[in-house]
């Protein structure tokens, strides 16, 4: 039951780095920029939720809509001040910025909320799931993050294959100069993809938070870095990829945690990552775009 | 002075570049034996060299080589442990401090080049953002795998455990030279400032002539096109990789310089923020402008010290100055703007200089 047990852990934690790889791939694929600030954006959506539910008494499904609302209006202030007036800048340009918003975010918050650990109060109230007579406990908490994972996946590739927006999304992202001249709003088509990659994010804020409840300034970034890690994994600019990158590098930190050790497990993710671009250079379902002369 | 007047560009480049650090040692150095300098900005001298130092050999793959690297505190972090670790086992064999700190940096340059071999070998393969993310992943696995690395010394030789100290089972007297997340400690503090202008100076000789070079042309030739280098027979896995070990041997004796300054020294300082640091040094400096990286890791490494009474604000006044920089630096909107700022504000002036030199000449 031990391997069971690890299987549901990485897949629910998989599902959260897969939430947050798709804003990073989402952005990457249109804008073609490493948005370091990603993971700080995480870290906001959980503070929001907390105090709306710790300082307000509000629900906790409120405090994730609040949440999400919060930072999808973040997302998109964040495009229109720092990297809307760089869109023809060179691209380290805009990894630094990204770099400074990230700074930006995280001290904000030092400021804010102060340096000392929040214990956030878990948005999933049910009681822990047990089957085969208590040999497999499973919580809640697992159950609801898969499926808000499902549903995420499934309301985004609905989104992206059939609506409107969706399909301007794949064009932009495709060729901008010939979006633009067929009539797409390309600066809009990009504000909607922070604002869904941001909202997106405050939801796997929410969910992190559940899991490993201490919330601190610092609490997104090494989950932004894995994520990114994760949607690499899958082929960066690749919705599916995204979703099979993160669920299986949750897999594998839970497995290297479980048999190889805690301290480890940091090294092996990002060495199983190394090895699979050495034979996969475009990673797992990204495509190869060979260059031409 | 004609000879001056004669000397190609670059040779006038990189002698202002080495008179200028000259320079800066020399009153730096002054002010110090008169005691005109505080105890904190004496502190701050060798990390200002090392992080000096830093930002040249990135600048020879980010700015020369045109790959972005997000994983140099690895390479630094490898010279930094390894340097400590010989400088330790040397201390009953080489007496003298100057010698022991010169191998022990050797030793450091070559452990980092060593690692830098093993990332760049099969790294190469990649381009652009995928290499990014390699040598940042890089720079995650050596911080991972040093704050699980438990090393001691006694008579029989040298005892290397994955597990924790006890498992060295060194014998009573033994030393431990690497104790896990604790890094370091008890580091005999052999760095000076006449060593980190050294550095500094050996870093520029190495990375100026490199770039002047047959093999430093053919590594900004790949940068520019890639393929046109490759048609005209430019071995591009050669000199990027070139570019990249020697960038690594560097940041690796930087490392070595930095460690020995402290007592004691953590793997967790040499993350991914660190690398990030030494990145904004080369981007704000200019990239491949080598004077520009020098100057830009010596305002950054002082100003966030002497800010430090702002307290909390003080980060986040360092993010908004990072985004404003790169704004209006990038920005062609603003660029203009602020041209035609300037310049209304020139022409208000000459206005004035009009009106004056008006009235001056109606009193006389």
């Amino acid at each position: 039951m031990g391997l069971l047990t690890n299987v549901i852990n990485g897949v629910s934690l998989g599902s959260v780095y897969a939430i947050i790889a798709l804003g990073y791939t989402m952005v990457y694929g249109i804008a073609k920029m490493l948005n370091f600030a990603h993971g700080d954006i995480i870290m906001v959506g959980g503070y929001l939720c907390f105090c709306a539910v710790q300082y307000l008494g509000l629900p906790p499904l409120v405090g994730v809509v609040l949440a999400c609302a919060g930072c999808t209006c973040l997302g998109i202030v964040i495009e229109r001040l720092a990297y809307k007036p760089l869109r023809e800048a060179p691209s380290l340009a805009v990894l630094i910025t990204a770099i400074g918003v990230s700074y930006f975010l995280q001290n904000s918050a030092l400021l804010i909320w102060k340096s000392d650990p929040k214990v956030f109060p878990s948005v999933v109230k049910l009681p822990t799931l047990s089957f085969f007579g208590g040999q497999l406990n499973v919580s809640p908490l697992s159950i609801v993050t898969v499926l808000t994972c499902i549903a995420v996946m499934v309301g985004l590739t609905l989104f992206t294959q059939r609506t409107k927006m969706g399909k301007a999304m794949r064009a932009c992202s495709e060729d901008k100069g010939a979006a633009q001249l067929m009539g797409i709003d390309v600066n809009a088509t990009i504000s909607m993809v922070f604002a869904i990659g941001s909202g997106l994010a405050a939801i796997a804020g929410v969910l992190l938070c559940s899991a490993y409840p201490t919330l601190m300034p610092t609490t997104g970034s090494l989950p932004g870095i894995k994520a990114f890690t994760a949607a690499v994994f899958g082929g960066i600019g690749s919705i599916p990829g995204a979703m099979l990158g993160g669920i299986l590098l949750g897999i594998i930190e839970i497995f290297a945690k479980a048999y190889i050790g805690t301290e480890l497990a940091d090294a092996i993710v990002f060495g199983v990552l190394i090895v699979v671009l050495l034979v996969r250079p475009a990673g797992l379902l990204g495509t190869f775009v060979p260059e031409k002369v | 002075m004609d000879a001056i007047r004669n000397m190609d560009k670059t040779t006038r480049s990189n002698l202002i570049t080495y008179g200028m650090v000259i320079v800066a040692f020399a009153v730096m150095q002054g002010l110090s034996s008169i005691g005109a300098i505080g105890s904190s900005t004496k502190g701050l001298l060798i990390p200002i060299c090392a992080y000096i130092s830093l930002g040249i050999s990135l600048n020879l793959v980010v700015g020369i080589s045109g790959e972005l690297s997000l994983g140099h505190a690895g390479f630094m972090s490898v010279g930094a442990f390894t340097g400590v670790v010989v400088s330790s086992l040397l201390s009953g064999v080489v007496a003298n401090g100057a010698l022991r700190f010169l191998l022990a940096s050797l030793a450091a340059g070559g452990a980092a080049a060593l690692a830098g071999v093993l990332v760049g070998v099969p790294v190469m393969r990649l381009q652009g953002d995928y290499l990014a993310i390699v040598t940042l992943a890089f720079g995650e696995i050596i911080k991972n795998l040093l704050n699980n690395l438990w090393l001691g010394w006694d008579s029989e030789g040298l005892h290397v455990s994955m597990r924790n100290a006890n498992d060295l089972s060194l014998e009573a007297g033994g030393k431990i030279l690497i104790n896990g997340p604790q890094g370091a400690t008890g580091i005999e503090r052999l760095s000076t400032f006449t060593f980190g202008f050294l550095l500094i100076i050996f870093t520029l000789i190495v990375v100026l002539n490199l770039v002047n070079s047959r093999s430093g042309r053919a590594i900004m030739a790949v940068r520019d096109n890639r393929i046109a280098a490759e048609s005209v027979g430019i071995s591009t896995t050669k000199y990027r990789l070139m570019a990249f070990v020697v960038s690594a041997a560097l940041a690796g004796m930087a490392g070595a310089l930095y460690a020995m300054n402290y007592s004691s020294i953590v793997p967790k300082k040499f993350d991914f923020n660190t690398s990030i640091n030494i990145l904004v040094f080369v981007v704000l400096g200019g990239m491949g402008n080598i004077r520009g990286g020098i100057i830009s890791a010596t305002l950054l490494t002082v100003l966030p010290e002497k800010l430090r009474f702002l307290g909390d604000l003080r980060m986040l006044i360092y993010a908004v100055v990072l985004i404003m920089v790169m704004l209006v630096s990038n920005n062609r909107a603003l660029q203009a703007t602020l041209q035609s700022v300037v310049e209304r504000v020139r022409r208000r002036r000459d206005d004035d200089d009009l009106v004056l030199d008006a009235e001056k000449g109606g009193d006389a």
